[in-house]
């Protein structure tokens, strides 16, 4: 017997789309349908309840608290996937384990981190910026000195080029949406605007670019338009409120929101001024891409708008019928989320998502998306279009105009490719069993 | 001189009167808390080059002169010959099939860079990968005349320098597209 039968309601199915896709309204604290889609399915039996009892951790006293907590011990799964877990002399990768997560920031020790070699061990004290070239009076900063600037605060997605490069792979891999789309993460950032301190150096108005430089091992470098300098970049020194992570750049990099992530210079320590294009390493090679028929793009920038759904996933089993909460997130380079859609029958037929407020420019938007699943085979994928009006292409749309490899991928670590940004699809068998598929 | 006009100067204008306005950059309103440095101060970090071959230093070398500081400090990582795989990531510095054969065809020096000036300024900013600036700018110049004749795009007995490099010419550089030209 199901709850609402037995309160006497009449199961109110407010479906939107094919295969048990709930008006998004249901979420919105209005009740019904989810009671509706719960009641359907959802069986209630008091025959094998357990009583209930006080367990021992409510009856002795608790452990000391830390000066620095982490995660609960049952949550130590919730750990970043690794390319070069042996420290390896070569580059390394830390994916964020997306279906372990929710809402919109990620957590500061699970934010992706890429490093060319190694993470330096940088001293904060002695830690220098340095901006110089086509300007009137070249600047040295430390992180002292930009401590007392006012900062701005704002949240930002930071993506790398090549997440979801496993994509461009013509059969689906297995892996979760960690290992797939974990070079992405979300985070709120404080820092001295860029251009607060371009004018205090004088920047000359022939300067078109900046190439910024760290301090790794590489001094890694980055042409930036002087464009986008004085739209949204700024010299990030504070991340989700505490000192920047290691991995992530500290003691300062420098952010661009919507930028691909390589762009975002870690362990900043320069800034020249110039009247051309630098052509640095990684945007001659790595973050320049072939196109089919063997034209290339240079200096792409834009990570361009998509969604991926979180939950459920592969590695998420479903255990029964009933209702479930589709889950993800949603961000563009461009600027706000708009929409994002949601299929449960391979794109057949599409249902409207719930956005978590509040939608931010170049952020992670959360939606969700009510479903009453029947126990029968279903394909769940999600849409993202963005204030601009663009939208997350079809994976056949996607293909044709930017290619898959010939073989499938041999792993989810290579990079055939950079800047996928269409449908994943999640494939899920009469067991509740979820796989990665391409519909 | 810059032009640019910050917000906050407009800002600061309504907030402190019309004279803060007239003093843009000149630290009135903007904390100006950077240490002033003449460019002379910066030289040692001046690394990167440019395409036109602007911040070159002086200095040269030759592809004989490369053979040498190859074989003792590129060849346990890039291999013999440039041909790569001596370590992982270590890619290799010679071939690449044309850029028809796929998406994800391997991006090498010969098929894909746009610049020889990009192949010096990484030697000598990054590279060798266990002790990066170790090199003098002759020994870049002469690894980076190395590689290129390895490529042939350059013969084996030119001189690279600050004059030679951006004059070579790169098969692939008028085969690039911007998708977004008003992002520049």
């Amino acid at each position: 017997m199901s709850t609402t039968s037995r309160r006497g309601r009449t199961p109110s199915l407010d479906l939107v789309a094919g295969n048990g896709l709930i008006n998004r309204r249901a979420l919105l604290g209005t009740g019904i349908a989810v009671a509706g889609a719960m009641g359907a399915a959802g069986t209630v039996s008091g025959a094998a309840a357990e009583p209930l009892k006080d367990e021992q951790w409510s009856l002795e006293f608790g452990s000391i608290m830390p000066p620095v907590q982490t995660a609960s011990k049952y949550e130590k799964d919730v750990a970043r996937t690794l390319s070069n877990p042996q420290g390896e002399f070569r580059n390394s990768h830390a994916r964020t384990p997306h279906q372990l997560l929710s809402g919109t920031i990620t957590p500061n020790g699970l934010h992706f981190s890429i490093n060319h070699c190694g993470v330096p061990d940088i001293d904060p004290a002695k830690h220098k910026l340095v901006i110089h070239g086509m300007v009137r009076q070249p600047l040295e900063f430390t992180l002292e000195s930009l401590s007392r600037y006012p900062l701005v605060t704002r949240m930002a997605f930071v993506e790398c080029a090549g997440n979801s490069a496993p994509m461009f792979s013509s059969q689906p891999l297995q892996v979760t949406a960690g290992a797939i789309h974990g070079l992405v993460s979300n985070s709120e950032w404080a820092g001295v605007k860029l251009s607060t301190l371009l004018d205090e150096a004088g920047i000359d108005s022939q300067a078109k670019w900046l190439i910024a430089e760290g301090a790794d091992a590489q001094f890694l470098d980055r042409s930036i338009p002087v464009k986008k300098a004085y739209d949204d970049a700024m010299v990030a020194i504070y991340q989700n409120g505490e000192r920047l992570m290691p991995g992530n750049g500290y003691p300062m990099r420098l952010l661009v929101p919507g930028y691909q992530g390589n762009m975002n210079v870690k362990f900043l320590r320069r800034i020249k001024a110039i009247d051309q294009p630098a052509y640095t390493f990684f945007e001659t090679k790595n973050y320049s891409q072939i196109l089919p028929g063997g034209k290339t793009w240079r200096f792409h920038f834009l990570m361009e708008v998509k969604s991926f759904i979180t939950h459920p996933s592969f590695g998420h089993t479903l255990k029964e019928p009933g209702f479930y909460t589709i889950s993800g997130v949603a961000y563009s380079g461009t600027g706000r989320i708009a929409k994002v859609l949601v299929s449960a029958d391979g794109g057949k037929s599409w249902g409207e998502a719930a956005l978590q407020e509040p939608v931010l420019d170049k952020a992670f938007t959360r939606f969700q998306m009510p479903w009453r699943w029947d126990g029968q085979p279903a394909i769940l994928q999600s849409r993202a279009w963005d204030e601009a009006g663009n939208v997350q292409p079809l994976r056949a749309e996607f293909v044709a105009a930017r290619g898959e490899t010939k073989q499938p991928l041999a792993s989810p670590l290579l990079f055939p490719n950079q800047h996928y940004n269409s449908i994943t699809s999640w494939g899920i068998d009469g067991k509740g069993e979820i796989k990665h598929v391409y519909a | 001189m810059s032009m640019r006009k910050p917000l906050f100067v407009v800002a600061a204008a309504l907030a402190f009167g019309a004279g803060a306005a007239l003093a843009q950059n000149s630290g009135v309103q903007s904390p100006n808390l950077g240490k002033p440095l003449s460019e002379a101060d910066v030289k040692a970090w001046d690394i990167a080059v440019l395409p036109d071959g602007s911040n070159l230093p002086p200095g040269s070398g030759t592809s004989a002169q490369g053979t040498k500081i190859y074989a003792e400090k590129c060849v346990a990582c890039h291999a013999e010959g440039g041909k790569g795989g001596g370590a992982p990531g270590a890619g290799p510095l010679v071939g690449g099939g044309p850029l028809t054969n796929g998406i994800e065809t391997p991006k090498t020096i010969a098929n894909y860079y746009a610049y020889a000036t990009t192949v010096f300024d990484y030697i000598r900013r990054a590279m060798p990968y266990n002790a990066p600036r170790s090199l003098s700018d002759n020994e870049v110049y002469a690894l980076t005349a190395y590689i290129l004749a390895l490529n042939k795009l350059i013969g084996e007995n030119d001189v690279i320098d600050a004059k030679t490099l951006p004059e070579v010419k790169m098969p692939n550089r008028d085969n690039f597209i911007l998708p977004y030209p008003d992002r520049i």
